[in-house]
């Protein structure tokens, strides 16, 4: 017999801002008519990601892509915010690190004589699953709290069920930074990511200030939960199935619709994160 | 936070597999380092290799399971069936539900030595060989898939990366959840193996030492390199009569911002993580009766963690560093001195730091260098990590 537990409590929160730059959709205002259906997605113009500008020269020289999708996604979504990124805690979450730099180093360390595996140390430091966040934070000077994970294909569910778990009223505004780079051959063979994705929201604690949307999360059994929300538009939806950071685009598509609506996003085998969506007039 | 029960812990490390082995390292001031031979890796410096991984069979995984098989699941496999571990998460699982336990795991490499080992047997037209598993073994998340797998869960899992803080910032995520009403339990801990990826990474820095480390040494020159499985089982409540293994009190979390490989020189985000977690807990400095440091022995960071904890404990805390025994076990660092912690509090026994030979005068906080008897209430534990990454968790009886 199962102990009694509490269950189903909801969690909420105001969505203060967001970023996204993916295949066709070069920005949040860009891609809006064709997150509302207006527009059919082009996914294949492929991403193309700024430079880290936010970086000092040295740090922006060694920024490989997945640093640099990351940073723009977060850029994004703190200008939408007009939010002061040195305030902000941070999550970030991706399926993989940089796949350019693991590439490198592996082929490095594939050497059959030992004293030729000469390892760069800005590769190694690179290496870290956290490099993201830790570029971001030195840009910005945020002394906040972050964390960087891996769900694999569950990455951005991970994502957002640890950032609206750590919302507080006495604590900084949490931004949710989820992005995917693919990996060059051999291992993209392994892991066929078809292009560069990153989304970023940032969330804060319901409260009275102004709000885009209104958030009431909480995470169900999935059969409670109700069938993951899959995306209206076709292109979006095999987007949403090739990336794992398009997992969030069923949330973007209702999020552009601005019209109330529930989002079903699976987290587990067993459960599902149940999102309400509430607009300000 | 309101105190949260740990009600089972286990580790296994160089010290050995499992806690009573660890409880004789540590009274007999053992260290688990030896010279760095690794596969054909021969590198001037020091390492602790948890031996059973290389003796055949001895850390299999079974055959439901095998598609997993790697270095890293191999050490997180043995690692769970170490002090009825599994048994426990067993219990829980039937007491809250599958569902209901999330697993939330910390690693820095995950299973790539199993990528390196792929890439020297690559095909004429460059392809990885066949048996090469990118999602069981590679993929940073695959330990958690593994280990939710393995103990038959269903709750929300995944991997907190942020190198040598990992494994401490996957308590603070499990209280959160705990928190928040979405799940009942937790299975937490870290498992990182030896790779050539940290081996040759480590030595390209200059961090890797080629003596054995010696945290707060005059002459300290930088870091041991370890591999370990430490796991916890955190749960809403302890079960009716039985007491948990200890208590997780309070967690803090702040980012340096400052450097992507060095900490803070004055410490600043490490001052910022254990200011937090005593918030946290509702304590005063006064209340922390023994400190487990970072203390990796590379020259900056005992000094940074050392002006850090002067400037929240000044020198009136007992503190050590436990790497000296077990190596820099990275993104297991955190859940090892975790559950090192726990056994602190329950022996009433604070480790000493192993390898000192002459204290650094410019290091001023009451650094520990032989075993002191004590009876423990609540302790602290320090984890930092590349890319500015702090953690720390104060744990109690």
């Amino acid at each position: 017999m199962m102990t009694t537990t509490v269950t189903g409590a909801t969690i909420r929160a105001d969505l203060l801002g967001l970023g996204l730059i993916g295949p066709g959709l070069p920005s949040w205002d860009a891609a809006q008519a064709v997150l509302r259906g207006e527009a059919a997605a082009d996914t294949a113009e492929r991403t193309v990601v700024p430079a880290p500008m936010r970086l000092p020269p040295a740090e922006r020289r060694r920024a490989g892509a997945a640093i640099r999708i990351a940073l723009a996604a977060a850029e994004a979504a703190c200008a939408h915010a007009e939010a002061d990124p040195a305030t902000l805690a941070t999550v970030f979450t991706s399926s993989s690190g940089d796949g350019a730099n693991c590439h490198a180093l592996c082929e490095t360390l594939a050497a059959e004589d030992p004293a030729a595996r000469l390892v760069s140390p800005t590769r190694f430091t690179n290496s870290v699953h956290n490099a993201a966040s830790g570029y971001w934070h030195i840009a910005v000077g945020s002394p906040e709290a972050s964390t960087s994970l891996c769900g694999f294909d569950g990455s951005f569910a991970a994502g957002l069920v640890a950032a609206l778990t750590q919302l507080r009223p006495d604590a900084a505004p949490v931004l949710l930074v989820a992005s995917d780079t693919p990996y060059p051959e051999p291992l993209h063979a392994t892991r066929p990511l078809p292009d560069t994705m990153g989304v970023a929201l940032l969330l804060a604690p319901a409260g009275p200030g102004e709000a885009r949307c209104w958030l009431g999360a909480a995470l169900l059994p999935a059969e409670r939960a109700g069938a993951p929300t899959r995306c209206r538009d076709a292109g979006l939806e095999a987007l949403r199935q090739a990336i794992p950071a398009a997992q969030a685009l069923p949330l973007l598509e209702a999020l552009a619709r601005r019209l109330p609506a529930v989002v079903v996003l699976p987290v587990s085998p067993a459960q599902s994160l149940r999102l309400v969506l509430e607009f300000p007039a | 936070m309101t105190p949260l029960p740990i009600t089972h812990a286990t580790l296994t490390t160089a010290l050995g597999a499992g806690l009573q082995a660890h409880r004789e390292a540590v009274a007999a001031g053992r260290s688990g380092l030896r010279p760095c031979r690794f596969e054909d890796v021969e590198l001037p410096g020091w390492i602790g290799v948890v031996d059973a991984l290389d003796r055949p069979g001895e850390a299999a995984l079974p055959p439901a399971l095998a598609r997993h098989d790697c270095r890293n699941h191999r050490l997180a496999w043995l690692g769970l069936h170490q002090d009825g571990f599994a048994e426990a998460v067993a219990a829980a699982r039937a007491r809250w539900g599958a569902g209901r336990v999330a697993v939330l795991l910390g690693t820095s490499t995950s299973g790539i030595l199993q990528t390196e080992h792929a890439y020297r047997r690559r095909g004429p037209d460059g392809a990885l060989p066949a048996d090469f598993r990118y999602a069981e073994t590679h993929n940073t998340f695959s330990l958690a898939g593994f280990v939710r797998e393995a103990l038959g869960l269903d709750g929300p899992a995944w991997v907190v990366s942020t190198a040598c803080s990992s494994s401490a910032k996957v308590f603070a995520d499990a209280a959160r959840l705990i928190e928040a009403g979405w799940v009942d339990a937790a299975v937490v801990g870290g498992v990182d193996s030896l790779c050539l990826t940290t081996l040759y990474g480590f030595q390209s820095l200059e961090l890797f030492s080629p003596e054995i480390c010696r945290p707060w040494d005059t002459g300290r020159r930088g870091l041991s390199l370890g591999e370990a499985a430490a796991f916890a089982l955190l749960e809403r409540e302890a079960g009716p009569g039985l007491a948990p293994a200890g208590q997780l009190l309070g967690t803090g979390e702040s980012n340096d911002g400052h450097h992507m490989s060095s900490p803070h020189p004055q410490g600043r985000g490490a001052i910022a993580a254990m200011r937090q977690a005593l918030a946290a807990a509702g304590l005063a400095p006064e209340a922390i009766d023994h400190i487990n440091l970072h203390g990796t022995a590379t020259p900056n960071n005992d000094a940074s963690e050392d002006r850090a904890v002067f400037a929240v404990f000044g020198d009136r805390v007992p503190a050590s560093s436990t790497k000296g025994a077990t190596g820099h076990t990275l993104g297991a660092a955190g859940g090892v001195e975790a559950v090192l912690c726990l056994l602190a509090l329950q022996d009433g026994l604070m480790p000493g730091g192993l390898n000192l030979r002459e204290r650094d005068p410019a290091l001023r906080i009451d650094y520990l260098a032989e075993n002191r008897a004590a009876p423990l209430r609540r302790v602290l534990s320090n984890s930092f990590g590349f890319g500015g990454s702090n953690a720390s968790l104060i744990l109690g009886r």
